[in-house]
């Protein structure tokens, strides 16, 4: 089960070179900067584009040497970035558009859908009556019910405000958990990738330049594109404890325990933690006379330079779990952090993203 | 208040109208169609061919269409062979004349609408299943609706208004070629001014209903 895609296609001042394999379940995220091809990727994968190249989905060949098949007979779902409704039909006739014609074989009901993604009010407005999230929404589930067997992303938040976001993730986020096809999530907002991808692809100039489990990629040091004041770790927790008189979580994953804010989420869940190098510093003993809460023992593995020449980016081990911290050149040659140095972690903040 | 005769004249033209707005519709929506979506070279000499008409002075159209439908012209030939006989002269050729004549009334607002919805629509379309052919009927004419209206009212009332062509292609015959303008044409060359206020009147008050429906309908369609 896999997506496999390999693609070429030239432009006058670009070039899209890549080859891919995808995981045939969960969310993979294209990840870079605008201009550097995801959507031209996306759009390959569709067939709106015609890159010379390989695409085979969950072991059926959509496009190879010999044969395209045409956008219409690809059975996927595109929720394009500006939600495209068709402005001459209501919200229930644009959910069955696509239904309509992929003659039932939906693997998710209308009702449910509909439920899921909170449309029954808006089921007899016009597009133009609906808000951004709320076209949004409508266009993943027209999408959903035309029954893909590959569901294509292309920033569908980026012409959400902030607070509407915050609104939306949760419902990708239950959909990402209910669905059972690839979905191909393109962004360039890292807080979205940490909450929802399993897998990624980080791009630059029209190649692919890393690719590999979130956690594992996100905590690598060596990637030749960085993600800035983004870089970080993320890494699965489960929620071990909740203290009502503090209003925090105690969360444990593979390496310790960490004492979060408590957003409410109940004693056993899985979540996942978000740390950024930002907010990693490193001491050679532990100080427990520091408002920091958060202080784990841990090994370093590697560091590299930053953009700044000032900084560096460490990447260290707290049992099975990689983080990354940043700090200056200057501490990081003080404290004497060569690779198997045993230090403690002092951890600012932790971020719970879904 | 009519005349006999002016009244097969209003008929004889709102037929000639219809039929021809129908054709109209029928040969100038692939033409819009392939022009909006036209990238290669061609797309400026098959636009300008197609605007033609605009330009040229119905006698120079006219001209070349009676040389080319009549017994020595190359259609003129086809249709004698095909039994049909000769188009000059005829509400057949009157028909093609006018097809012709009024083709970028037709063609430019149909062309205009279908490149104002674009590629994006279409591409949704083909997301979700629609084959080409489909997404044409199902997303494009719909949301083309007022570019059709458009093309429709300005078609047809150009057509009524057409009056050069019509006397060189059609000539002046009862019933068969004398529309409404000719007809006037008729009565003023006869001095009978009474007779030709009526029918000009008439075309004065049509022409106004016509471009005020047209205005209310795009104001409406927009609104919607």
């Amino acid at each position: 089960m896999s997506v496999a895609a390999r693609f070429a296609l030239a432009w006058p001042g670009f070039a899209l070179d890549v080859d891919l394999d995808l995981p045939g379940s969960g969310v993979t995220a294209l990840f870079g900067q605008s201009g550097c091809g995801k959507t031209t990727l996306l759009r390959c994968m569709a067939g709106l584009e015609r890159g010379s190249g390989r695409l085979a989905v969950n072991g059926e060949t959509w496009q190879d040497e010999t044969r395209f098949v045409p956008t219409h007979q690809r059975p996927l779902g595109y929720v394009f970035q500006d939600a495209r409704l068709f402005a001459h039909l209501d919200v229930a006739r644009n959910l069955d558009f696509g239904m309509r014609r992929s003659r039932g074989a939906a693997t998710v009901k209308r009702d449910a859908i509909i439920d899921l993604l909170g449309l029954g009010p808006l089921l007899d407005r016009l597009p133009e009556r609906l808000s951004g999230g709320e076209q949004q929404r409508v266009a993943i589930a027209r999408a959903l019910l035309a029954a893909p067997r590959l569901l294509l992303m292309d920033e569908p938040l980026a012409s959400l405000d902030h607070a509407r976001k915050q609104e939306f993730l949760p419902w990708l986020e239950r959909l990402r958990d209910e669905l059972e096809i690839p979905i191909i999530y393109v962004s360039h907002a890292p807080d979205e990738v940490a909450r929802l991808a399993d897998h990624i692809v980080v791009m630059d100039a029209g190649r692919a330049v890393a690719q590999g489990p979130l956690a594992e990629t996100l905590a690598r040091i060596d990637l030749p594109i960085r993600l800035g004041e983004d870089a970080g770790a993320v890494f699965a927790a489960t929620v071990a404890e909740r203290d009502a008189e503090w209003h925090l979580a105690r969360v444990e994953f593979a390496g310790g325990e960490l004492w979060v804010r408590d957003n409410g989420t109940p004693v056993g869940r899985d979540v996942r933690v978000r740390i950024l190098a930002r907010d990693v510093s490193i001491a050679n003993s532990r100080h427990d006379d520091i408002s920091i809460m958060n202080l784990l023992p841990a090994t370093v593995v590697a560091h590299a330079a930053e953009d700044h020449p000032s900084q560096v980016l460490v990447q260290l081990r707290v049992g099975e779990t990689l983080l990354l911290g940043r700090l200056t050149r200057r501490s990081a040659q003080r404290l004497d952090l060569a690779p198997g140095r045993e230090v403690w972690v002092q951890i600012k903040a932790v971020a719970l993203v879904g | 208040m009519f005349s006999p005769s002016d009244l097969a004249a209003i008929w004889l033209t709102l037929k000639l109208a219809t039929v021809t707005t129908l054709l109209l519709l029928l040969i100038g929506t692939p033409i819009a169609w392939r022009l909006a979506r036209m990238r290669s070279w061609w797309k400026g000499p098959l636009a300008a061919v197609v605007a033609m008409p605009l330009v040229l002075p119905p006698t120079v159209l006219g001209f070349y269409l009676l040389l080319l439908m009549g017994p020595h012209g190359p259609v003129g030939r086809f249709t004698e062979w095909a039994g049909i006989g000769l188009l000059p002269f005829s509400f057949g050729g009157l028909v093609v004349a006018s097809v012709i004549y009024s083709l970028p009334f037709v063609v430019q607002p149909l062309q205009n609408a279908f490149e104002a919805i674009g590629e994006r629509p279409l591409e949704a379309a083909a997301t979700l299943r629609a084959s080409p052919l489909d997404a044409f009927f199902s997303v494009a004419v719909p949301l083309a609706k007022p570019g059709f209206l458009t093309a429709t009212i300005l078609g047809f009332a150009h057509t009524v208004g057409e009056f050069g062509i019509v006397l060189m292609i059609g000539g002046n015959i009862p019933d068969k070629t004398r529309v409404v303008s000719v007809q006037i044409y008729d009565h003023v060359e006869a001095m009978d001014y009474a007779a030709a206020h009526g029918l000009a009147a008439g075309m004065v008050v049509f022409s106004f209903l016509v471009l005020l429906a047209l205005y209310l309908l795009n104001s409406r369609g927009r609104r919607s």
